[in-house]
């Protein structure tokens, strides 16, 4: 049984270690190289923030659990991940969106989590918030370049809004171990979207309205699509155990 | 036998890891680029004190292999490499060599203006600031990509961070 603190730590880990397998797999495949190039950047700084919560959610354990260990064997039910983050990366555009919702949800949540009484979630905050500045700024400028773009980019953000919007709730409707983050959801809400209204404006795109929202994600119930994610991202560890580079 | 320390082997290490260079950007050792936060003695085990400058960078693990390695090799065989975030690395921390050499090497230093400048960027080949962003993203986690309007030689630019 993990601790609430232990758990927390896996989930903020879980939440940047899917979103970050789920960019790379644009790897080799972005629209034009420089933008190939970002979406792998922000990969990479979404698997650093990945590894210092899963270490120190790793040396809490003190029971042989790794930060590897975390990553790779693990079963579905035992990631807390949010929602939004396992979904497929769909076109260009739903990837964009769905970086850009989960970056306007990192900026203000690291912003307060810099200043935790624990010292470690302090010091991940504080170096982590550095680099969503970029990835909610770079986020953003395209979420407005393809939503004020075409009318075919339009439409596909109007798409991507549709099926990502229902699961933006989860973010803001906490788990009993989001306790320890001691922070008010509503603020965090109203941060978050203060931005969205902000940027979907600029885009010329609509601020979707009231929708039933899917939850789930926190609490280890997942969408199939996870499992997929899983197999993919385990396969090495789990055919050849304990194999090594 | 343990080795015996005193207060010139501080000195001595520092003189040592003064050669160990970025994987990715030789031209600057871990002291150019403010990686190397701290050396601490205890008993019969040197600890060096690094800081990542981007959370994912992979050279982190390559550095801390390159201390081991390099203090190994001038007799120094317990060495244990710590990283620590806080306070978080920034590119204030970025001696002034460092920033020179960067620019001889073809990689615009750090502008402390602001962290991605739009325009203006000193071309590092032809000096002008007649330059544009390309990418916010660049080769490496640290670098953004550039491209100068005089000469037309696209250029990294090392991110202020």
């Amino acid at each position: 049984m993990h601790t609430d603190l232990i758990t927390f730590l896996l989930h903020m880990g879980d939440n940047t270690l899917i979103l970050s397998q789920r960019n790379s797999e644009w790897c080799g495949h972005g629209p034009v190289l420089e933008q190939d190039i970002a979406l792998t950047n922000i990969a990479l700084d979404l698997l650093g923030q990945t590894r210092n919560f899963y270490q120190y959610a790793a040396s809490l354990s003190g029971d042989g659990t790794t930060e590897d260990s975390l990553a790779y064997l693990r079963t579905v039910r035992e990631y807390y991940n949010c929602l939004l983050v396992e979904q497929p990366n769909g076109d260009w555009g739903q990837t964009i969106l769905r970086q850009f919702l989960f970056s306007a949800y990192q900026y203000p949540l690291y912003e307060k989590l810099k200043v935790h009484p624990d010292d470690t979630i302090a010091a991940i905050a504080a170096k982590a918030l550095k680099e969503v500045t970029y990835h909610l700024r770079w986020s953003s400028e395209w979420v407005v370049r393809l939503g004020d773009g075409t009318p075919e980019s339009h439409s596909r953000m109007i798409k991507a809004l549709d099926n990502l919007w229902p699961y933006t709730g989860e973010l803001f409707d906490p788990a009993s171990y989001e306790q320890i983050a001691a922070i008010d959801s509503a603020i965090l809400k109203t941060a978050w979207l203060d931005r969205v209204t902000a940027v979907l404006a600029e885009a010329t795109l609509p601020l979707p309205g009231q929708t039933f929202m899917q939850s789930g994600g926190k609490k280890g119930l997942h969408s199939e699509h996870l499992d997929y994610l899983l197999a993919e991202l385990q396969y090495l560890q789990r055919t050849y155990p304990g194999n090594e580079w | 036998m343990a080795p015996i320390y005193n207060n010139d082997t501080i000195q001595a290490i520092r003189e040592i890891l003064k050669d160990v260079c970025d994987p990715e950007i030789p031209v600057l050792t871990i002291t150019d680029l403010g990686i190397l936060r701290d050396i601490r003695l205890h008993d019969d085990t040197i600890e060096v004190i690094i800081t990542p400058t981007y959370t994912g960078c992979p050279a982190m693990d390559t550095i801390a292999m390159e201390i081991r390695m390099a203090l190994l090799e001038k007799g120094y065989p317990k060495v244990k490499v710590t990283s620590v975030l806080s306070p978080a690395w920034t590119t204030d921390w970025m001696s002034t060599a460092g920033k020179q050499k960067l620019k001889q090497y073809g990689i615009a230093p750090p502008d402390s203006r602001m962290a991605i400048p739009e325009d203006g960027v000193e071309c590092p080949q032809c000096h002008t600031n007649h330059t544009r962003l390309l990418s916010a993203f660049g080769s490496t986690a640290c670098k953004a990509l550039y491209q100068c309007n005089d000469c037309l030689e696209p250029f990294d630019y090392f991110k202020c961070h």
